[in-house]
């Protein structure tokens, strides 16, 4: 099943000579696990910017399953194709506050689930208690690990991940693999992530399928084989 | 009693103290001390002269003309104090003044006013409207300013939002009502303290051409409701206009509006 698919994607800086991003072109089916790799400054960020409609384009389309996506489409798109930050934002207050804010947007009509939470956090060996810290002490690594659980609890179908674990230690990164492989391993031949990283070792261990970016364009690498079950 | 040349030229010798005193201990004010007497002094001679010329030709088009330059001016202006500037702000400012400043004026002169044949007469519709103006730009300044600085400052709050499936609007809320409220808190304040800490600027003009003050007071009264109303109508269009130009219709934050400040 094809679930997401851009067609020849472009962006032009704002001055409208050159292309930041150019003839992209990325089909994505349920199951798929793909890295994006590429040099810095090649636009892995703006194209994940692109693909989850946070940044206009100047040329292409953007279709969720055989739909394009355009006006009030795009926050229910979002919703369902997620893109999570390198540096993960979170709002001023506790865990639960910001878990619990997607719920109080229009595009949710299901509310917070203690009870999904509770079995994300044991998962990662962690107390209900965990919920009541303010936001503010938190590490790096916690934060982005509470930005991810405030998707993933959100039954995502796509998550764009832009380097999640760059700027974490080991353990956190292990954490954060483990979380979204929760995540995927619910439904592994409906979902699908794409996943920027600049970790070979991660590449290879997240992948399914690698894409590489260069100075704005897009092409395919390799494809690895298919994720068996853990 | 009328004034003299000599007259100004006496109370212009108060300046010239300060000037002194500015230049004997070294504070450096002298220099804009001096631009902004001599704007002072060129800027009301100007409109002195135009109005005038348009108080005695006395026609309809005179007294319109004068108000759209007034008009576009104050919309201008409400942008010149802007820290983070995005391209359309000016478009945006002046379409929010203008709507604004010309419904309450309308409605003073045609319906408070209605005894004022001509509707046009020059020496009502010219000071009314550049009251409502002057007071309507500071609101649409302060409010524009507040919502820029907001948007830019909360990027990141605002796209983790709407990553999350928020909408333009579930996301720019907050930053659209506090923007609202920082543009109209100066005239609620304004309300608060008038006649008690401070003597409004036309009462006070009036009680000096020998007005009754009962009479002075109402019209300060009529005054301040227009004003009130043209600035809480001016922020809340501009930073509504701000919000859809900043935002399209995609959901999508443009942050490449914004522009550096350019002093």
């Amino acid at each position: 099943m094809v679930l997401f698919e851009a067609r020849r994607l472009g962006r032009k800086e704002p001055n409208g000579v050159n292309w930041l991003l150019q003839d992209i072109d990325l089909e994505i089916d349920g199951g798929d696990r793909i890295a994006v790799v590429g040099p810095t400054g090649s636009g892995k960020t703006l194209l994940l910017r692109a693909l989850a409609r946070l940044d206009p384009v100047s040329s292409g389309e953007i279709l969720w399953r055989d739909q394009t996506v355009f006006g009030d489409d795009v926050p229910r798109f979002r919703r369902q194709a997620i893109y999570l930050h390198q540096s993960p934002t979170l709002i001023d207050g506790t865990i639960d506050e910001n878990l619990r804010l997607p719920f109080s947007f229009r595009a949710h009509c299901d509310e917070f689930s203690p009870k999904l939470m509770s079995t994300l956090l044991e998962q990662l060996d962690r107390t209900d208690s965990f919920l009541k810290r303010p936001v503010r002490n938190l590490s790096g690594g916690e934060a982005q690990i509470v930005a991810l659980l405030r998707a993933i609890q959100l039954q995502p179908t796509l998550l764009f991940l832009d380097e999640p674990t760059a700027a974490l230690d080991d353990d956190s990164t292990r954490r954060i693999e483990q979380l979204v492989a929760i995540w995927f391993d619910e439904r592994p031949d409906q979902r699908a992530w794409v996943w920027v990283s600049h970790d070979k070792q991660q590449v290879s261990r997240v992948a399914s399928k690698i894409v590489e970016m260069n100075a704005g364009r897009l092409s395919i690498a390799t494809e690895q084989q298919r994720r068996g079950s853990p | 009693m009328t004034l003299s040349l000599f007259d100004v030229g006496l109370a212009a010798s108060l300046i010239f103290v300060n000037g002194a005193i500015s230049i004997a201990l070294g504070l450096r004010l002298g220099r804009s001390l001096l631009l902004a007497s001599v704007r002072t002094i060129l800027q009301l001679l100007l409109i002195g002269v135009v109005l005038d010329s348009v108080f005695s030709l006395n026609k309809w088009y005179a007294v319109v003309g004068l108000l759209v330059v007034m008009t576009v001016i104050a919309g201008i202006s409400a942008v010149g104090r802007m820290e983070r500037r995005y391209r359309g702000a000016y478009i945006d400012s002046v379409i929010a003044i203008s709507c604004s400043s010309w419904i309450v004026a309308a409605y003073a002169i045609f319906v408070i006013m209605r005894d004022v044949q001509p509707w046009y007469e020059p020496q009502y519709a010219i000071p009314l409207t550049g009251m409502i103006l002057g007071n309507s730009l500071n609101g649409i300044s302060l409010g524009m300013n507040r919502l820029s600085e907001q948007l830019s400052t909360n990027r990141s709050q605002l796209e983790a939002m709407m990553t999350l499936g928020a909408t333009r609007w579930e996301a720019a809320r907050d930053s659209v009502r506090q923007a609202v409220h920082t543009g109209i808190t100066p005239i609620i304040n304004a309300m608060m303290v008038v006649g008690i800490v401070s003597m409004p600027g036309m009462m006070t003009g009036q009680l000096l051409a020998g007005a009754p003050p009962l009479q002075a007071v109402l019209y300060q009264i009529v005054i301040m409701f227009l004003i009130a109303a043209a600035t809480i109508l001016g922020t809340v269009a501009v930073v509504l206009l701000s919000y859809r130009r900043l935002f399209n219709a995609d959901h999508q934050f443009l942050d490449v509006l914004f522009t550096k400040r350019s002093l």
